[in-house]
C-alpha cells in the first residue's frame, strides 16, 4: 500500500516554530502515539513500524529522552538529585528539540513517516500535572511541528498500576508523581497522578485533535484500532 | 526602574532583593558585581551570588554540545533555560523569600539578547522565562565594542566557537565573527533599556567611579535594605551595618 508521493508542503508549528529555519518544506507525515508507561505504547509502536515498512513506507521512529546529547544527561541528573518542576520541563524540551532538528525534521523533509513514541503532549501533561501554569507549559513547546495524526492510549489508572507492577516489579518515582507529595502511599499517589495526567490528555485531545484509544483492551485489539485509523489516514492523503 | 520592581514571578512576596548585571563580555560587569557583593557583605547583608550557565545539572551537557558544535539555536536556548530554572528553583527563589540579596551575573536578558540574535522568536523566549521575578535593579554596563573586545582579548589565545557566534556563520574569521555577534547583542540590549527598565552604567569610566554609581543606586532604589541615606558609607569600610 504505497501512497502517492505527496507534494512538498510547508511544515506548520503550534507556536512561533523555528524561525531561523525559514519555511521548511516537508513530504513526510508525523504520527504520534501517546500514553503512560505500561499502556503498551512501545509495543504498539514497534508493530506499527513493522507493518508500515512491510507496506513499503519509509519509517523512522523516535521517542523521549533519546537525543544523543541530552537524553543520558537527564537520566543521570534525575538519579543524582531531585530536579525542580520547571527544570524538568525545560530539560525534556531541550532533549526533544535536539531530536526534532537533528532527526524528525530531516526525516519529514526526506519523505519518511515519523512515528513518535510520545511527543510534546506527554511533556505538557506532566508539566501541568506538577502544578505549573497551563499557558507556560504549552508555550514552551511552541517550537514543535503540528502532528498529522495523534493517538493517546487511555488506560484506567487501576489497570495501569497492575501492568506497571507486573512489568517492572516496582513503581517509577516520577511516573507515580511521588515528587508531588500527593499521598504517603505510593499506590494512592500513582492513581492520583495518573488521573491528573488523563485529565490533561482529555483536555488536549480536543485542543490538538488527538484521538483517544481505549487502552484497557488487549494488545491485539488496540493494535487493530490504531492500524485501521492509520491506514485510513494514509489512504486519505 | 519600574513602579513596582517586585512584580511578576514567584518573588512577589519576597523580602529580599534581586540585583542583576548585564552587558557584553568584557564590559566589566562581573568585577562590579564582585565589588558590590563585598560591600553588601561588609554591611552585614545576607548575600547570594549566582552566575549564568553554572548549574551542575546541565553544565556538562552544554559544554559537550559546545565542543562538538552540535547545538541548534533552540537547543542552545533551552539548555540555558534549564540551567537558569535549576538555579532559580533551587537557590534564587527560596533565598529571595528568605530575605537574601541575590546578585545575578547575567539574568534572563542575556537569553533575550543571545537567543534572538541566534534567530529564536523573541516572543517565545520571553514566554519561556516568564516565571522569573523581575529584578529590583538591572545594571546594564554599556561598553563600546572595541573596549570590550580589547579587555576580553587580554591574555587569551583565542575565542571559543559559540562565544564568537561562529554558529551564526557571520564570518569565517573568529575575531570578525565575534565583533559582529557582539554588536548584534548590543543592539538587543539597547532595545531593552527602556522596555525592561535597565539602569545604564557607562562601562568606559573608572572601575571605582562605576562602583560608586552602582552603590548609590542600590542605596536609593532599595531603601528597605537599610543601607543608609546615600550620603555616606559607600565605601567598603563605611559605617557598620544597620539593624
Amino acid at each position: 500500500m504505497l501512497t502517492r508521493s505527496s507534494e512538498p508542503r510547508p511544515l506548520e508549528f503550534y507556536g512561533d516554530g523555528l524561525p531561523y529555519l525559514g519555511e521548511v518544506m516537508v513530504k513526510g507525515r508525523l504520527i504520534v502515539i501517546e500514553g503512560p508507561d505500561g499502556s503498551g505504547r512501545s509495543t504498539q509502536v514497534q508493530s506499527i513500524v513493522t507493518r508500515l515498512e512491510s507496506d513499503g513506507h519509509a519509517v523512522v521512529d523516535t521517542g523521549l529522552k533519546r537525543s544523543e546529547l541530552i537524553g543520558q544527561g537527564i537520566l543521570e541528573a534525575k538519579q543524582r538529585l531531585p530536579l525542580g518542576k520547571r527544570t524538568l520541563t525545560l530539560f525534556y524540551a531541550a532533549d526533544f528539540v535536539d531530536q526534532l532538528e537533528h532527526k524528525i525534521i530531516p526525516a519529514l523533509q526526506a519523505g519518511y513517516i515519523v512515528l513518535a513514541d510520545r511527543y510534546i503532549f506527554t511533556l505538557i501533561a506532566r508539566s501541568i500535572a506538577r502544578g505549573l501554569p497551563r499557558n507556560w507549559s504549552h508555550n514552551v513547546f511552541g517550537f514543535a511541528p503540528k502532528v498529522d495524526l495523534a493517538f493517546y492510549l487511555d488506560v484506567k489508572p487501576s489497570v495501569l498500576f497492575h501492568r506497571v507492577f507486573q512489568k517492572y516489579g516496582n513503581l517509577d518515582y516520577y511516573e507515580s508523581g511521588a515528587d508531588l507529595g500527593l499521598s504517603d502511599n505510593l499506590y494512592d499517589s500513582f492513581i492520583a497522578y495518573q488521573n491528573r495526567m488523563a485529565k490533561e490528555f482529555a483536555a488536549m485531545a480536543s485542543q490538538y485533535g488527538m484521538v483517544r484509544v481505549d487502552g484497557d483492551r488487549s494488545i491485539g485489539d488496540v493494535n487493530a484500532s490504531l492500524q485501521s485509523k492509520i491506514d485510513e489516514y494514509l489512504k486519505s492523503i | 526602574m519600574t513602579g513596582d520592581p517586585r512584580r511578576g514571578g514567584s518573588a512577589d512576596s519576597s523580602r529580599g532583593a534581586l540585583i542583576v548585571v548585564e552587558g557584553v563580555d568584557g564590559s566589566g560587569k562581573s568585577t562590579q558585581l564582585r565589588l558590590l557583593d563585598k560591600w553588601l557583605r561588609a554591611k552585614g547583608m545576607s548575600v547570594y551570588a549566582t552566575e549564568w550557565n553554572s548549574s551542575d545539572v546541565v553544565r556538562e551537557i552544554t559544554s559537550r554540545g559546545k565542543k562538538k558544535a552540535l547545538l541548534t539555536p533552540t537547543t542552545f536556548s533551552l539548555l540555558h533555560a534549564t540551567d537558569f530554572a535549576d538555579r532559580y528553583e533551587r537557590d534564587m527563589a527560596p533565598l529571595l523569600r528568605a530575605g537574601y540579596v541575590v546578585l545575578a551575573d547575567r539574568y534572563v536578558y542575556t537569553a533575550f539578547a543571545r537567543d534572538v540574535v541566534r534567530g529564536c522568536s523573541a516572543r517565545w523566549v520571553r514566554k519561556v522565562y516568564d516565571f522569573a521575578a523581575k529584578p529590583d535593579i538591572t545594571f546594564y554596563f554599556q561598553a563600546p565594542i572595541d573596549l570590550a573586545m580589547s579587555r576580553i582579548m587580554v591574555g587569551r589565545p583565542k575565542i571559543k566557537y559559540y562565544e564568537a557566534g561562529m554558529d551564526l556563520n557571520l564570518s569565517n574569521d573568529a575575531l570578525d565573527s565575534y565583533r559582529i555577534y557582539q554588536s548584534r547583542i548590543v543592539e538587543e540590549y539597547e532595545r531593552m533599556i527602556r522596555r525592561d527598565g535597565f539602569s545604564v552604567v557607562d562601562a568606559s569610566k573608572d572601575i571605582e567611579e562605576q562602583q560608586m554609581l552602582v552603590r548609590r543606586k542600590v542605596v536609593d532604589a532599595l531603601p528597605g535594605l537599610g543601607l543608609g541615606d546615600g550620603g555616606a558609607g559607600l565605601g567598603a569600610e563605611g559605617p557598620e551595618a544597620r539593624r
